[in-house]
């Protein structure tokens, strides 16, 4: 009877009616029917015997999910810092002109809709967009137009004439016009491997002892906050219950964050094998990748090694002839949230639900994915796991700093000849990267994406390793004439945008944040406003429940220690004003174009203000 | 001081445990949160999502504290043995109140016209950290209200994202009426029904009613039965009833 039954409970169906799939019913309705509309949500709460309200709180949460009708090709051009420094604005104008509609609107016809995204992890090839999961990057205006035209002419994708990039990016399963930009290959993540020799050694021991290596290799998380692994696993492995999960973090949105892009491309095998053995460390038979929703067009080919490794007997049952052992792994697609980021965020995103950090503790080694012992690592941190089973510790712990073993996968974009992905040891200082990565004149350099901090030149010799300046991967570079403040504040409007809104500091404090920063690049700064930021910053660190919050505040922290001249310098005079960023003249403009005539008090303001205002109050008649 | 903590175990049952706030000991039940131990203690820490019945919740951050060194919400960290609280510290102090004053600058609250004034916990917040004027900007929102109810109506302009008639829905009247919808500066509590509160099994006789701190979720044809001048807020201030030692209220 599946023919009577409609799109959305046909895609219940297919997930079979769990709620926990919640994420790939929206994903797949939408997939089929443009958007979830407000009948469909009835019939999913149906399908999954959930509430509506509960149907709704998910599909207005994820950016790439709409509850309107949306255009069959829906743009989404990236808009994170490297981007609008590379031509964002004659994209963006260009794809206003060719389509007719501004952003956040869907043409007539119904054929295309435009967007603002938060970083899609291509700041090696800014300025890039996705047409639907297709990646279009180093996007011209020429290019828009070809695109656009194109499309309206064959309605198709697969039209398009993207040269295909490097490696597996022309894989037939990807077919992307994305570069690896794979600038060094290291001895862990990028050096070659063959499929099962470390999985094979971890079998070999015992958990106990496996989870003991780990520990001696000082394998700390390399998503950036850089908790041991080892112990991580002793955690989960020592918690109760039959029933546990092994989740990879593969859902890096970093500003300027892409290296976990080019793992997935070219080493995914490793990336998957390293699942395996943490299934084994703890006693789970389950995995799960989050992959983000912006990396959607990496699927097909991740299901296939996923399928190929089922062959090969490194998946499913009795894995590699080892009795009792299974594990098998799952690919979850998220849909825009760089909150889901966080790991107890990522959880709930797993479940089916809005992407809400979860209360810690209980961490989600004791209750994580389902209320469930969870591992949950980053891409790089498995990588990692898979090759330290392969070599041994002592020979990851030569590498690296003694804080910090091993080496780290950073991605560089900004102004430097060759942005791209670099695999370097622990300890290099920013001085030595950035020649390595060819930048010149160099003012400031972001380490750690927007949640990071921004260096002056006076801090260059300073070394990338957990115990300096700690990173999950991101380095931006800054040349000659860009603006550090303008920098900070888009970072602060990136976080205002991605918060998730659970608690007050980070969804009503981020938004306050930005606000008085922009002050100090209009001219309406007081000196009083210097003090509002440290204060509210350090409230806003302080106060907020996960460390989407906790790091929100650091574009304003960061810069006004390493960078407080350009914010003293852009104080305004308060010449006796009250608050600076009252603009008493534009206040009364409107009332001074009504009466005709400019104000006693400030004639030769107003008279222009004045003019303006009625210049705008005729356009709008 | 190893034998002398084993000693203080030794003498206390196994679900006890002793903590200190602000130098003081208190003694609380293994499990509780610290926001409850205090209570207990009669010791009052701050707060607007928490509320005595419902799980912790952990949004509005006003109870932070800080615990063994670290921030945490009073009202979701369990108490440990030996922990050490402070609450009443200069910089707390400013924080809670920075806080407040996010509430109130987020949404679009005037009291003066409120039918919750004098009971609305938000305003009595105001009050006792000796709020003038916020020292953060306006943001001046747009927001719909949901008058579709026959009995209930919904002022989303004074709603302040605490989740008590989520949970109270979910955890005590056995329904499922409230839940956040959205993200981020767009997050707002949302109803079972593409009509709006008349949609849903909503009963004003709800608890999830009754426990909004503010004039969010409000009876009709109830207005102003107690006079302002007379009402709970008026006459002592918020957390009164915890530090006169009597049952905690939250």
């Amino acid at each position: 009877m599946a023919h009577n039954l409609s799109v959305a409970r046909q895609v219940c169906e297919k997930f079979g009616n769990d709620r926990s799939r919640l994420m790939d019913v929206l994903l797949g309705v939408q997939a089929q029917a443009g958007c979830i509309a407000s009948a469909a949500m009835d019939e999913i709460a149906q399908g999954l015997a959930i509430h509506r309200v509960e149907v709704e709180s998910a599909a207005t949460f994820y950016t790439f999910l709409s509850t309107k009708p949306r255009g069959r090709f829906a743009i989404r051009v990236c808009n994170d810092i490297i981007d609008q420094l590379s031509g964002l604005d004659r994209i963006a104008e260009a794809l206003r002109s060719e389509l007719g509609i501004d952003f956040g609107q869907t043409t007539a016809d119904g054929m295309f809709s435009l967007q603002y995204t938060s970083c899609i992890g291509m700041s090696d090839q800014a300025p890039a967009m996705l047409v639907n999961d297709k990646v279009v990057t180093r996007v011209s205006t020429d290019d828009v137009r070809e695109i656009i035209q194109t499309l309206r002419a064959t309605g198709s994708l697969d039209q398009l004439k993207l040269t295909l990039g490097d490696g597996n990016n022309s894989h037939p399963l990807v077919r992307a016009m994305v570069m690896n930009n794979l600038r060094q290959r290291g001895p862990v993540v990028f050096a070659p491997t063959t499929p099962g020799v470390a999985l094979a050694r971890a079998l070999s021991e015992q958990p106990v002892e496996l989870i003991r290596l780990i520990k001696a290799s000082r394998l700390r998380g390399r998503g950036g906050a850089g908790f041991p692994t080892g112990m991580k696993w002793d955690f989960t492995r020592a918690a109760a219950g039959d029933r546990k999960f092994v989740v990879c973090n593969a859902d890096e949105g970093e500003p300027g964050t892409f290296k976990d892009r080019v793992i997935l491309t070219e080493a995914a095998g490793s990336v998957f094998e390293g699942m395996t053995i943490a299934g084994y460390a703890i006693g789970a038979a389950e995995g799960i990748v989050y992959l983000r929703g912006e990396y959607a067009y990496l699927r097909a080919f991740l299901e296939d090694i996923l399928a190929k490794r089922r062959e090969a007997g490194l998946l499913g049952r009795d894995i590699l002839g080892k009795t009792g052992f299974k594990f098998d792994i799952r690919l979850q697609l998220g849909a825009g949230a760089y909150v889901c980021g966080e790991e107890t965020a990522l959880t709930s995103s797993c479940e089916g639900k809005a992407g809400d950090p979860k209360t810690r503790p209980p961490f989600p080694a004791q209750k994580g994915y389902l209320g469930l012992p969870t591992v949950i690592n980053n891409v790089e941190t498995f990588c990692a796991a898979a090759r330290i089973m392969e070599n041994g510790p002592g020979w990851f712990t030569s590498m690296g700093t003694a804080g910090s073993a091993g080496t780290k996968v950073l991605s560089v974009a900004g102004d430097c000849a060759q942005p791209g992905v670099y695999e370097l040891p622990f300890g290099v200082t920013i001085a030595e990267l950035l020649e390595r990565v060819g930048a010149r004149g160099t003012i400031a350099v972001q380490i750690g994406g927007a949640a990071g901090r921004m260096i002056g030149p006076g801090e260059f010799g300073r070394r990338l390793c957990y115990d300096d300046l700690a990173t999950g991967g991101s380095v931006m570079v800054f040349g000659p004439g860009r603006d550090v403040l303008a920098i900070a504040a888009a970072f602060m409007e990136f976080f205002a945008e991605e918060s998730c809104g659970y608690c007050t500091p980070c969804r009503v404090g981020t938004r306050l944040l930005h606000e008085r920063l922009r002050r100090f690049l209009t001219g309406n700064a007081g000196s009083a406003d210097m003090e509002y930021l440290e204060k509210t910053g350090k409230a806003v660190r302080i106060g907020s429940r996960c460390g989407l919050g906790q790091t929100a505040p650091n574009p304003v922290l960061g810069t006004l220690q390493s960078f407080r001249h350009e914010y003293e310098r852009r104080v305004r005079g308060d010449g006796g004003s009250l608050l600076p960023s009252f603009d008493s003249a534009a206040a009364v403009s409107v009332a001074a174009a009504i009466v005709g005539r400019g104000s006693m008090h400030f004639p030769s303001d107003t008279a222009a203000a004045a003019a303006g205002a009625r210049a705008r109050a005729t356009k709008h008649d | 001081m190893a034998d002398e903590t084993s000693e203080r175990v030794a003498e206390k049952p196994a679900d006890k445990v002793t903590f200190t706030i602000d130098g003081v000991g208190v003694e609380a039940e293994a499990g509780q949160t610290i926001l409850q131990a205090a209570a207990r203690a009669g010791i009052y820490i701050p707060h607007l999502c928490a509320m005595k019945g419902l799980s912790p919740w952990g949004s509005c951050r006003v109870c932070t504290v800080m615990a063994n060194g670290r921030p945490q919400a009073a009202c979701t960290m369990p108490v440990a043995e030996g922990m050490v609280v402070e609450s009443q510290t200069a910089e707390l102090a400013d924080l809670r109140s920075s806080m407040v004053e996010m509430l109130f600058v987020e949404g679009n609250h005037f009291c003066m016209f409120c039918e919750k004034s004098g009971n609305c916990e938000l305003q009595a917040m105001g009050y006792r950290m000796g709020m003038l004027s916020p020292r953060h900007s306006y943001l001046f929102p747009a927001r719909p209200l949901d008058a579709s109810h026959p009995d209930v109506m919904l002022e989303f302009n004074r709603c302040i994202h605490c989740a008590r008639c989520i949970q109270a829905s979910q955890e005590l009247d056995g329904k499922h009426v409230f839940q956040f919808i959205g993200r981020g500066a767009h997050k707002r509590i949302g109803v079972d029904s593409a009509t709006g509160a008349a949609g849903t099994d909503l009963s004003a006789a709800d608890q999830a009613v009754a426990v909004c701190p503010v004039g969010c979720i409000v009876k009709k044809r109830v207005g102003f039965v107690v006079p302002i001048g007379q009402r709970s807020f008026d006459r002592v201030p918020i957390g009164s009833a915890i530090e006169s030692g009597r049952a905690a209220n939250r």
